[in-house]
C-alpha cells in the first residue's frame, strides 16, 4: 500500500479556505462595485457612473463629517503612538517598578472593554471637568483606546529584540539613551509604524466612543455613516465607503512596501 | 547591576507620561461611572444628584458615603428588561462563539496545511478585513440582505422562494454580522496554534496506525484546545457588550445589554441607571477575562 | 556623551595600544586585575570569590563547562554585570562602578550582536562614531580594520547579506576599531562550522599577535582553547580550577576535576603505601601497586588518584615480547582487549583488566600498513612509567 501523505490540502481544506475567504471578502466586494451603480435604487444595476461620488462631494455635512474624522485619526493615532511607544518601553524595559501591575492593567483593559462602557465612562469624566465637547473630547477618547494597541504591537516587537545588540552599542560607547536612539529605535520602527496604521484605522473606525464623547455640531463620519445606516441603505453610502476602503487599501500598501524595505534589513513587520 | 538595570531607569521615565494619561483618562473616569452608578437619577443637566463634593471635605464625603444609593443596582435586578438583556447577551455570545468556532476551524485548518510560501498571504487576507472599517463591513451586508438585496435576488432567480424573505432586523442577520466581524479572530489564534504543530506528529500518528481522522481528533485537535480557548474567548468578550451589530442588524424586539445601556443613556437619560448597567456589564465580564489570562499564562509558560 | 573631550578619549585609546604591546611589558604588575570578585544571581553564585591577574599582551582563554561561570566573568569585565563583591581592577584603576561605554575594553558578543540596520562599514565605525573622532580619521580607520579582516569590497552590504564567517569578522572588526586595552571574546567561533572554525583560530592568534593587544576569550572547547591561549583558566561552578599554560593544563592537572575535563585520562584511586628515592609507590584497588615519580609538590594526603593519559599506556602482547627492558615489571597492569576504536591519527584500545577496571590506550597510527594490530579479545599487558602519572589529591 501507498503511504499517505500526511502534509497534503485534501479537497475539504481546499473548500473551506475557499468558501472562508469568499465570505470575507464578497461583501465588500460587492459594496464596491455597487457604489459605481448610476441607479438610485441599489440593487438594480444601471450602469457604472461615479454620480454618488459627485453627491458626496457635494454633501457638506458629510464631508465636515469626513474631514473630521481625518483631523481626530491623525492627531490621537499620533499621540496615541508616541505614548503607546513610551508605555512598551516603560513595560518591556522598565523592568519591575512600583505600580507596574496597576499599568499593564490599565493597558490591557480597553482592549477588552465593551466600547459603551468606555465612551460613557470619558463622557462622565468630561461632564464633571466641564470640557466643552467636540474634536479635542473625541481625540482624547481615541488616544486612550488605541494608544493600548499601539502598545501591545511595539511591545511584543521590543521584546523580541535581542538584547545583545544594545549591549553591543553601549560596549562601543553608548549610554543607554544613545543606545535606544542608535540601535533600538531603529529596530522598532516597522513595529511603531504599524502601530500608528492600527491606532489611525481603529479610530477613523470607531462609532459608539465617538458617539458619547462628541459634542453637537462636531459628528465623525462613522456616527454619520451609522444615523444614515439606520434609516435605510442609500447609495451614496456605498461611495463613502469604498473610499475610506481604498484610504486603508492605500495605507496598507504603503506598510506593506516600508515593511518590505525594512524587511530588507532583516525586520519583519506583519500588520499586527 | 546589570545591563537590564542599567537601562531600567531611563526605561521607567519613559512610563510617566502614558501612567499619568492612563489614570487621567482611564481609571478616574471608572471612578466616575462607579460613583454615578451608586447615586440618585435627577431632572437635571447633568441627570444626576452628584454623590461626593470634594469642595466640601471629608465630612461632606463621609456624608456622602452614608447617602449611597444601591436603588440602580436593585433597579437592574429587579427590572425583567435588564434581566432578559443579560442573559440575551450571554445566549449570543455563546450561540455566536460556537458557529465562529465551527466556522473558523476548517479556515484555520486549511491554512496551516497550505504550503509554507502560502501561509503569510493567507495570514494578510485574513487580517485586512480587520483593518477595514467595522462599521463598513456590517453596512455590506445590510446591501445584501435587504429585501430587494443581493441575497433575495439570488434566491428569487433560483425559485429557492416564492417571495423575497425578511433577512434584516432578525436574529440570523444579527448573527450573520456577528460571524462575518469576529471571523478573524477566531482563525488568527487557531492558525497560530495550528501552524506551530510539528507535522512529524502526524506521521508518527499515522505510523502507529492511526487513519488520518483518527490521526486529527486524537492528535491535532486536543493539541489545538489551546488555540480553541484563546479564539474563544477573543470573541466571546467583545461580542457581549456589542452594540453596534445587534443594533442594525437584530430585530428591536429583545435587546442585548450594550444595547439597554446606549438607551438608557441616550433616550431616556437616566445615566446613573446606565452607570449601574456598565457596572454589572463589567462584571459579566470578569470570568471569562481571568479564564482568558489563566490560559495565556499557562500557555507561556508551557512554550519555555 | 561620556563627558571627557573627544580628543583626549582617542588619544587615551592610542597609548593603551602602545602600553599594550608584550615587546614592552614595563613591570610585572598585570594590565588586568580581578581580586575576589562574586556575582550571584538569586541564590545561585555564578562567580564565587575568584581571583585572576592577566598580563599585557597574553592571549587568555577561559575554559570551562557551560554555567560555569565564565561568561558570567566576562560580562563583569564589559561591565554589563557589576559584582556583588570583589575589586576589577584595569591599570590599577578600579572598573567595577564604570559603566560599560566608558571602559576602555570592547566584547565581541557570541552571536555577534550586529546591528541589522547598519551597513559593514556603519557597523564598523558606530563605536569610532561615539568616541568623537573625525570623519577622515574614522574613514582611515574603517579602512584599516576592513583590510585587516579581508572584507573589502563588502563595505556597503547589511549584516543578512554575510555569511556566517563574514559576520564573525565585522563583529571582529567592529570590537577592534576603538583599540580597546582589552579585547572580549565569548564564544567567538561557536558559531562557525569546524573547517572555518581551524582557519579562523589562526587568523585570531596571527591578529593577536600583530596587534599586540590582550585577547581574552571564552570558550567550552578545549581544542580552541589549547589552540590559542597563552594561558588557560579553567572554570567550574564559579571558580577557577587551574590557571597554566596548554601544556601544563594537561600535562600537570591540579585536580581530578582538570584531568578529567581536559583530555581524556584513566584514574586509580588508591593510598600512598611508600615512599622511598623519589618514586612514591601507590596501592590502587583497580590497578595494584603502582609506582610514581614523586611531584615537585609533596603531597600531603594519603589519599590519591593516579592519572594517566590514554597515550602514556603502552599495551604489550603476552609472551616474549616482555624483554630485560621490562624486567623490573612495575606499572604492568593484565588485561583482555575488549574494544578498538580507529580514528586515523591514532587508535584507541580499551583494555578490561582482571581487576575489573577499563584501561584506555591511545597508539598512534605511525605506519599506513600495520599488520601487527591488535584485536579484540587478546590478552595483552598495559604498561606506563613513572614519570608519566600524575599524583591527584582526591
Amino acid at each position: 500500500m501507498m503511504a499517505r501523505r500526511v502534509g497534503r490540502m485534501s479537497p475539504f481544506n481546499i473548500t473551506a479556505l475557499a468558501l472562508g475567504m469568499a465570505f470575507l471578502y464578497l461583501p465588500i466586494v460587492i459594496l464596491v462595485i455597487y457604489s459605481f451603480n448610476a441607479s438610485r435604487l441599489v440593487t438594480v444595476w444601471g450602469g457604472w457612473s461615479l454620480r454618488w461620488y459627485h453627491e458626496f462631494l457635494n454633501d457638506r455635512a458629510m464631508l465636515d463629517a469626513a474631514w473630521m474624522s481625518l483631523r481626530v485619526a491623525a492627531v490621537s493615532a499620533t499621540i496615541a503612538t508616541l505614548l503607546g511607544t513610551l508605555a512598551a518601553v516603560g513595560l518591556v524595559r522598565g523592568e519591575r517598578f512600583r505600580g507596574r501591575t496597576l499599568f499593564s492593567g490599565m493597558l490591557y483593559a480597553p482592549l477588552v472593554m465593551p466600547e459603551v462602557i468606555s465612551g460613557l465612562s470619558l463622557l462622565l469624566l468630561f461632564v464633571a471637568l466641564n470640557a466643552e465637547r467636540g474634536f479635542w473630547t473625541v481625540t482624547i477618547a481615541h488616544t486612550t483606546l488605541t494608544m493600548c494597541f499601539v502598545t501591545v504591537v511595539v511591545q511584543s516587537r521590543l521584546a523580541s529584540l535581542d538584547r545583545s545588540l544594545e549591549e553591543a552599542a553601549m560596549d562601543l560607547g553608548c549610554d543607554p539613551v544613545q543606545a535606544f536612539v542608535r540601535v533600538t529605535l531603529p529596530l522598532i520602527l516597522p513595529a511603531i509604524a504599524a502601530g500608528w496604521m492600527l491606532a489611525f484605522t481603529l479610530s477613523l473606525d470607531d462609532v459608539v466612543i465617538a458617539s458619547f464623547t462628541t459634542g453637537p455640531g462636531s459628528a465623525t463620519l462613522p456616527i454619520r455613516i451609522y444615523s444614515e445606516v439606520r434609516l435605510g441603505v442609500k447609495p451614496e453610502i456605498n461611495a463613502i465607503c469604498t473610499m475610506v476602503i481604498a484610504l486603508i487599501a492605500v495605507l496598507i500598501v504603503i506598510a506593506s512596501l516600508a515593511s518590505k524595505l525594512s524587511g530588507a534589513r532583516g525586520e519583519s513587520a506583519a500588520p499586527l | 547591576m546589570s545591563t537590564r538595570r542599567i537601562f531600567a531607569r531611563p526605561a521607567r521615565y519613559a512610563a510617566i507620561a502614558p501612567y499619568l494619561w492612563m489614570v487621567l483618562f482611564f481609571l478616574v473616569p471608572f471612578g466616575f461611572v462607579l460613583k454615578i452608578s451608586l447615586s440618585q437619577t435627577a431632572i437635571a443637566q447633568p441627570p444626576y444628584v452628584p454623590v461626593f463634593d470634594f469642595s466640601e471635605g471629608w465630612s461632606a464625603i463621609n456624608a456622602a458615603f452614608a447617602q449611597l444609593s444601591f436603588d440602580n443596582f436593585r433597579l437592574l435586578a429587579s427590572d425583567s428588561l435588564y434581566i432578559s438583556s443579560y442573559l440575551r447577551s450571554v445566549v449570543v455570545a455563546v450561540t455566536s462563539t460556537l458557529i465562529l468556532l465551527l466556522i473558523g476551524y476548517p479556515i484555520a485548518y486549511g491554512m496551516a496545511r497550505l504550503p509554507q510560501r502560502w501561509q503569510p498571504i493567507a495570514m494578510m487576507l485574513v487580517i485586512v478585513p480587520f483593518w477595514t472599517s467595522f462599521l463598513i463591513r456590517i453596512y455590506a451586508w445590510i446591501n445584501i440582505l435587504q429585501h430587494d438585496g443581493l441575497l433575495n435576488k439570488i434566491l428569487l432567480t433560483l425559485h429557492l422562494v416564492s417571495s423575497p424573505v425578511v433577512w434584516l432586523s432578525t436574529d440570523t442577520a444579527m448573527y450573520l454580522g456577528i460571524v462575518y466581524s469576529y471571523l478573524p479572530f477566531m482563525i488568527l489564534p487557531l492558525y497560530a496554534t495550528l501552524s506551530k504543530m510539528d507535522p512529524s506528529l502526524l506521521e508518527a500518528a499515522s505510523d502507529l496506525g492511526s487513519s488520518p481522522r483518527q490521526a486529527f481528533w486524537l492528535v491535532t485537535f486536543p493539541l489545538s484546545l489551546p488555540g480553541v480557548g484563546a479564539g474563544a474567548l477573543l470573541c466571546f468578550i467583545p461580542i457581549i457588550g456589542e452594540f453596534v451589530i445587534p443594533d442594525l442588524l437584530a430585530g428591536s424586539g429583545s435587546m442585548m445589554i450594550g444595547q439597554t445601556l446606549w438607551l438608557e443613556f441616550f433616550t431616556n437619560k437616566d445615566w446613573p441607571v446606565a452607570a449601574a448597567a456598565a457596572v454589572a456589564l463589567l462584571v459579566l465580564l470578569v470570568p471569562p477575562l481571568l479564564l482568558y489570562d489563566r490560559l495565556q499564562r499557562g500557555t507561556l509558560e508551557g512554550g519555555r | 556623551m561620556s563627558g571627557q573631550s573627544p580628543e583626549v578619549d582617542t588619544a587615551k585609546i592610542n597609548t593603551a595600544v602602545a602600553q599594550a604591546t608584550p615587546t614592552a611589558p614595563a613591570d610585572d604588575t598585570p594590565l588586568l586585575r580581578v581580586e575576589g570578585v562574586s556575582k550571584k544571581f538569586g541564590d545561585f553564585r555564578a562567580v564565587d570569590r575568584l581571583s585572576l591577574d592577566i598580563k599585557a599582551g597574553e592571549f587568555f582563554a577561559l575554559l570551562g563547562p557551560s554555567g560555569c561561570g565564565k561568561t558570567t566573568l566576562l560580562r563583569m569585565l564589559a561591565g554589563f554585570e557589576t559584582p556583588d563583591e570583589g575589586r576589577i581592577l584595569l591599570g590599577g584603576r578600579d572598573i567595577a562602578p564604570v559603566l560599560p561605554h566608558e571602559r576602555p575594553v570592547n566584547m565581541m558578543f557570541q552571536n555577534y550582536a550586529l546591528f541589522p540596520h547598519l551597513s559593514v562599514r556603519d557597523n564598523i565605525a558606530f563605536g569610532l562614531k561615539r568616541a568623537g573622532m573625525a570623519r577622515a580619521a574614522i574613514d582611515t580607520r574603517v579602512g584599516e580594520m576592513v583590510a585587516l579582516v579581508k572584507l573589502d569590497g563588502l563595505e556597503k552590504r547589511r549584516p543578512d547579506q554575510l555569511s556566517g564567517g563574514q559576520k564573525q569578522r565585522v563583529a571582529l572588526a567592529r570590537s577592534l576599531a576603538r583599540r580597546p586595552k582589552v579585547l572580549l571574546l565569548d564564544e567567538p567561533l561557536a558559531a562557525l562550522d569546524k573547517k572555518l572554525r581551524e582557519s579562523t583560530q589562526l587568523e585570531l592568534m596571527e591578529l593577536q599577535r600583530r596587534l599586540g593587544m590582550t585577547f581574552i576569550v571564552v570558550t567550552h572547547d578545549q581544542e580552541e582553547a589549547m589552540t590559542m591561549a597563552n594561558r588557560i583558566g579553567v572554570m567550574d561552578a564559579g571558580r577557577l580550577e587551574q590557571v597554566a599554560s596548554p601544556r601544563d593544563l594537561y600535562e600537570a592537572p591540579a585536580s581530578r576535576w582538570v584531568a578529567q575535563f581536559v583530555g581524556d585520562v584513566n584514574l586509580f584511586d588508591g593510598e600512598v603505601s611508600s615512599r622511598e628515592h623519589h618514586q612514591l609507590t601507590i596501592a590502587t584497588r583497580d590497578g595494584g601497586a603502582i609506582m610514581v615519580a614523586e611531584p615537585h609538590d609533596p603531597v600531603g594526603e594519603t589519599v590519591v588518584s593516579v592519572a594517566i593519559r590514554p597515550e602514556k599506556v603502552k599495551l604489550l602482547r603476552r609472551g616474549p615480547e616482555l624483554d630485560a627492558g621490562n624486567a623490573q615489571a612495575i606499572n604492568q597492569l593484565e588485561g583482555v582487549v575488549t574494544d578498538v576504536s580507529y580514528l586515523g591519527g591514532s587508535t584507541v584500545y580499551k583494555v578490561k583488566l582482571d581487576s575489573g577496571a577499563v584501561v584506555r590506550s591511545s597508539i598512534a597510527n605511525t605506519a599506513r600498513l600495520d599488520i601487527d594490530t591488535l584485536s579484540a579479545g587478546q590478552r595483552v599487558i598495559a604498561w606506563f612509567a613513572p614519570d608519566d602519572c600524575v599524583v591527584l589529591e582526591r
